[in-house]
């Protein structure tokens, strides 16, 4: 059930091969909920608010984010695509989905951009995605929003809003969808046949956790019943009134 | 690392025509933009070098060059020391050392771009090489023709053309657009007949699954596209015509001609147009003609063409 589509369709030809789940659907509904409020309260309403999902993780997010918003808020709330692959410093040629172009619908000029992914990892994407909005108009400010941030920062980039924060390795796979969040190991194609995995990934995929899992977040969280996300909100999540 | 050379429609394939197609797409989006350009190729080198005159190919290679951020070199055979004598291979490999990435040749002779791919490290876009191909015009002919049948029919652009029905009309033999034409619309799946005179028409078409076709009257009167072709006077050395106003009688499309065409039936021409010999002035600027959406698309094509050829993963 975790190996979804979109990661299955890596360009490697690799699968991930889920450990645990973190998240489950409705803890993912709770954090874009509080994620709404704190974007709502941070900003004092609505007004001049454009919510732009990136490529494509995000955009399903910033969907479920534009609904709660007009939901909560009453005000209806555009809704942007972005996609950053010719903003990259990396220039990969992945493989180009149909549909996966960008779609700004208003001039960002003069507006406040929240920007939604599912993982904030390096932040060489959300870099990307700065350069490339910086290219539809000069926005007043722009706040990020991510469901997952695991650490390992490349460059000084931090989140406005965070669904939860997640310590990983850096050579673990977090998979987001509103779904839920699966952590696991990327191995080869071939289904139930975890040896001789691509090169760089640990050999021993699938069965228990590995020693150094996840310090804060308990490793062995049932697939049923994930850890609770909501309550204690993460410590660095928008401290209110902090331009910047 | 192979470089993804694209020297005939056949190297793309169904596939990686499609792939063009997508990656087009999101060209297109930005070009549409305030600010039409992107960081992608930052840094990178395109040169155009053209043995043989052109305006819209060379032009549209620089702005979709330009339009990524690469950086352009225009190569002029009429100002160059191939006027002393220089040959085409030195040429290219001064060139290649000075660390071109790209070059977009063209040639009078066929097979010119393949023999250039062989002596230099950057990758080379065939621009058209004599009656051989022309393959970027054959990708931006998919792309609007894709785009074209999609707002007819007021639907999403497909990647599949199955069912349309394509008159290539004229000067086939002589015309590398029409050999990228038929291998890429025949990949999507389009179903094509060739009109013209048989001195006109290629003696070898039984291996190029398409129709042949004398009477272009018959024809006409079931297609969904005509593409007109240029007829290529300064190509036509022997006497393979009795008169440019006979051709223009039978396979041109007339006023007339044009009039009689159900009213969804699109046209398309590769430029350069000689408007009164091959096309009608008028017909060329109705609103069937589809002769400014492909210049249009060219750049977003080309663009997508020259990403693919130089866009590469330096890290992950």
């Amino acid at each position: 059930m975790a190996e979804r589509e979109r990661r299955s369709a890596r360009p490697d030809g690799r699968v991930l091969v889920p450990r645990s789940v973190l998240m489950g659907p409705a803890d993912v509904r709770r954090a874009l909920v509080r994620i709404a409020h704190e974007v709502l309260e941070r900003n004092h309403g609505a007004e001049d608010l454009v919510v732009v999902g990136l490529q494509s993780g995000g955009v399903p997010l910033a969907e479920r984010l534009v609904a709660l918003l007009e939901e909560i808020d009453g005000t209806a709330v555009p809704l942007g695509r972005l996609d950053v692959a010719f903003y990259r410093d990396d220039i990969a040629l992945r493989p180009v989905r149909p549909g996966e172009v960008t779609a700004i619908p208003v001039d960002l000029t003069g507006r406040v951009v929240v920007l939604v992914d599912d993982v904030l990892f390096t932040g060489r994407t959300v870099r990307a995605a700065l350069d490339a909005l910086a290219d539809h108009g000069r926005a007043r400010a722009v706040q990020l929003a991510v469901m997952v941030d695991r650490g390992h920062r490349e460059l000084p980039i931090r989140p406005d809003f965070v669904g939860k924060n997640l310590p990983t390795r850096r050579d673990e796979t977090v998979d987001v969808s509103i779904d839920g969040v699966t952590i696991g190991d990327l191995a080869a194609a071939a289904p139930g046949s975890p040896p001789d995995a691509a090169p760089g990934s640990p050999p021993d995929a699938a069965p228990g956790p590995p020693p150094d899992a996840a310090p804060g977040s308990p490793p062995d969280a049932a697939p049923g019943s994930p850890p609770d996300a909501a309550p204690g909100s993460p410590p660095d999540a928008a401290p209110a009134g902090d331009p910047r | 690392m192979t470089r993804a050379d694209l020297l005939s429609v056949a190297d793309l394939g169904r596939e990686g025509i499609v792939q063009v197609l997508h990656l087009a797409d999101s060209f297109a989006e930005v070009s549409e933009r305030p600010m039409p350009k992107v960081p992608a190729l930052r840094g990178r080198t395109v040169a155009t070098v053209f043995f043989e005159a052109s305006t819209r190919t060379r032009l549209s290679f620089e702005a979709a060059a330009k339009r990524l951020s690469a950086d352009t070199m225009t190569f002029t055979p009429a100002t160059s020391s191939l006027t002393k004598g220089e040959s085409m291979r030195d040429t290219v490999e001064t060139l290649d050392a000075m660390g071109v990435d790209a070059m977009v040749v063209r040639h009078a002779s066929a097979g010119a771009p393949e023999q250039i791919s062989r002596w230099v490290r950057a990758g080379v876009v065939n621009a058209g090489d004599g009656q051989h191909e022309h393959p970027t015009q054959a990708l931006l002919d998919c792309f609007t023709l894709r785009e074209a049948l999609a707002a007819r029919e007021g639907r999403a652009p497909a990647d599949d053309l199955s069912g349309a029905r394509i008159a290539i009309v004229g000067d086939v033999r002589h015309s590398r657009v029409a050999r990228s034409g038929v291998l890429a619309f025949r990949a999507l799946g389009a179903e094509l007949v060739l009109v013209g005179p048989p001195t006109l028409l290629p003696p070898d078409t039984a291996s190029w699954g398409v129709g042949i076709a004398h009477d272009l009257d018959e024809v006409l009167a079931d297609v969904d596209v005509v593409y007109v072709l240029r007829l290529q006077v300064e190509r036509i050395r022997e006497c393979l015509l009795p008169s440019l106003h006979e051709y223009s009688a039978r396979f041109g499309l007339t006023r007339d001609r044009a009039a009689r065409l159900r009213p969804d039936v699109l046209v398309m021409h590769p430029g350069p147009m000689v408007r009164g010999l091959e096309i009608d002035a008028e017909v060329a600027s109705s609103p069937r003609s589809l002769v400014t959406r492909q210049v249009h698309n060219g750049v977003a094509v080309r663009m997508a063409v020259l990403f693919r050829l130089l866009a590469r993963e330096v890290a992950s």
